[in-house]
């Protein structure tokens, strides 16, 4: 469906399959779409991955450069990390200054990357207070079918788990050495449909639920991040359900990042 | 949370579990909250939340701007949360930066879900909230605000929409983080919940906690949102007890 408005009969369509406990591609309602994580797909970044979830895809690049550390955290190196919503991936995407709508993919997909720790800042300390590196993480949306957060933090994940840190290429050391991974956060997102909650949106999906919500989970059992969106509600007892689905996910997904391969 | 290499971590709960500004892990900074606190707006509301001072205002429902946002079947509500460039230790740039623009965000998400939106097709309810002085939980006191003035503006609701944050601190749970718990504390978790339904409309959460104490923080959340709910409903009360019956025309 490529078209901006999704038809009413649909959305009703959606919501009545929802309520039986089916999806319009097939899926149970705590199905994922399949997979494919291919590790290294950008050779002049330091790492990257195409991460591609049912219609959705997601490319992540990693870049390090030297710099120098925040004044106020001296001992730490620098993370950045950014989501675009590239015009190409969706009729409704236009060039230009980003949508609140992409505002929020980039800074949950940010959030979780760094409540999660992924990366341990100290050891991108070059000298105190001088030099540190600072690690970019820039993902592309490229293909907009539904649930890009969770695509786009597959992407991030995978393509920080595969980098190579350019020390030699920059004079800092002998040669260069791998990115050193700290937590491995995994984002699950859910929507409301009627009284079903639903794992990995597609796109015809969000626009029909009444409700997003975002779990991201680390390696070690913590939730450590989250975010609710969209207009509709959860009652408690549906978070803690979900909580409990995402850690569920969350585990097959980040071995899989890990691994490098769906 | 991500405070890397920053200052030392200050004492956020002593072993009598009292905390920094001396609260309880269960109790509410003071709040104030004043409907109508502004002569121009179709509705507003003042709030005093601890060290914060946020007001909202609440324009419409009125034409949309720009037009292309109308929509033929409800109300758009379109929310501006803003920070004054004073309202923070250090000067913050003017202008919409990325996380005002989420929190605006998810603050029209939320009342959405409680507005009769449907009742004013083709119109806009704009928000305005104005963050003064910022002291943690601004989010959460602008929404409150925001909740208020739209009570006052008499737009139709399910319910007023109460928000607050819970968080750990100190290695433990705790209602309506200060700043220094937000700064340095294990995680924050803002929420709005709707009293009479006990459905959460907003959630966030960013830092460090365990299925277990995620259980109990949204426990809190209720509690702490019901409380915020009577501080509302009382400013209400407050301002239309006492205002004179407008006088019909002779």
């Amino acid at each position: 469906m490529s078209d901006e408005v999704t038809a009413e009969i649909l959305t009703t369509h959606i919501l009545d399959l929802a309520g039986a406990g089916r999806r319009l591609d097939g899926r149970a309602v705590d199905d994922y779409r399949p997979l494919t994580i291919e590790p290294g797909f950008v050779a002049t970044a330091d790492g990257s991955a195409l991460v591609r979830l049912g219609e959705t895809a997601a490319v992540a690049g990693i870049k390090l450069e030297p710099g120098k550390p925040f004044p106020d955290t001296p001992n730490a190196g620098v993370l950045t990390t950014n989501a675009e919503l590239v015009p190409l991936s969706s009729p409704t995407f236009e060039p230009g200054p980003p949508q609140p709508g992409a505002i929020e993919v980039s800074r949950v997909i940010d959030r979780a990357i760094r409540a999660a720790e992924t990366i341990d800042l100290t050891r991108l300390c070059v000298t105190p207070g001088e030099k540190s590196w600072v690690c970019y993480v820039d993902v592309h949306m490229i293909d907009h079918g539904g649930n890009l957060i969770d695509t786009g933090l597959l992407a991030a994940l995978t393509a920080l788990t595969h980098t190579t840190v350019p020390a030699k290429r920059f004079g800092l050391a002998e040669s260069d050495y791998p990115l050193e991974i700290k937590h491995q956060p995994v984002e699950c997102t859910f929507v409301r449909l009627g009284e079903a909650i639903v794992v990995d949106p597609t796109i015809d999906e969000e626009r029909a639920c009444q409700g997003r919500l975002t779990v991201a989970t680390d390696e070690t059992g913590n939730v450590v991040a989250m975010q609710k969106g969209l207009v509709g509600a959860f009652s408690p007892d549906d978070v803690k359900s979900v909580v409990e689905r995402a850690f569920r996910h969350g585990d097959r997904l980040r071995a899989a990042a890990l691994r490098g391969t769906a | 949370m991500g405070s890397v290499g920053a200052k030392e971590v200050p004492v956020l709960l002593t072993p009598d579990g009292i905390r920094t500004d001396g609260r309880r892990v269960d109790e509410l900074r003071p709040i104030r909250i004043e409907a109508g606190a502004l002569k121009h707006a179709d509705g507003s509301a003042y709030v005093e939340w601890g060290a914060n001072k946020v007001m909202a205002a609440v324009y419409g429902p009125r034409e949309v701007h720009p037009r292309h946002l109308q929509q033929n079947t409800k109300a758009v509500i379109q929310c501006k949360y803003n920070m004054a460039a004073f309202s923070v230790d250090e000067r913050k740039r003017p202008g919409l930066d990325r996380r005002s623009q989420e929190i605006s965000k998810v603050i029209a998400e939320a009342l959405e879900s409680v507005v009769f939106v449907e009742e004013f097709p083709r119109t806009s309810i704009d928000v305005y909230i104005e963050v003064l002085q910022a002291n943690a939980g601004t989010r959460c006191a602008g929404l409150t605000a925001a909740s208020v003035a739209l009570a006052d503006a008499g737009i139709p609701m399910v319910d007023l929409l109460p928000a607050v944050a819970v968080g750990k601190a100190g290695g433990a749970l705790v209602l309506d983080l200060n700043k220094a718990e937000d700064n340095f504390g294990e995680a924050d978790l803002p929420m709005a919940i709707v009293p009479q339904s006990g459905r959460l409309v907003l959630l966030q959460m960013e830092g460090h906690v365990t299925q277990e104490e995620l259980a109990r923080a949204l426990d809190m959340g209720v509690q702490g949102t019901r409380q915020v709910y009577e501080k509302m409903q009382a400013a209400l009360r407050d301002r239309y007890a006492s205002a004179p019956t407008p006088e019909v025309a002779a």
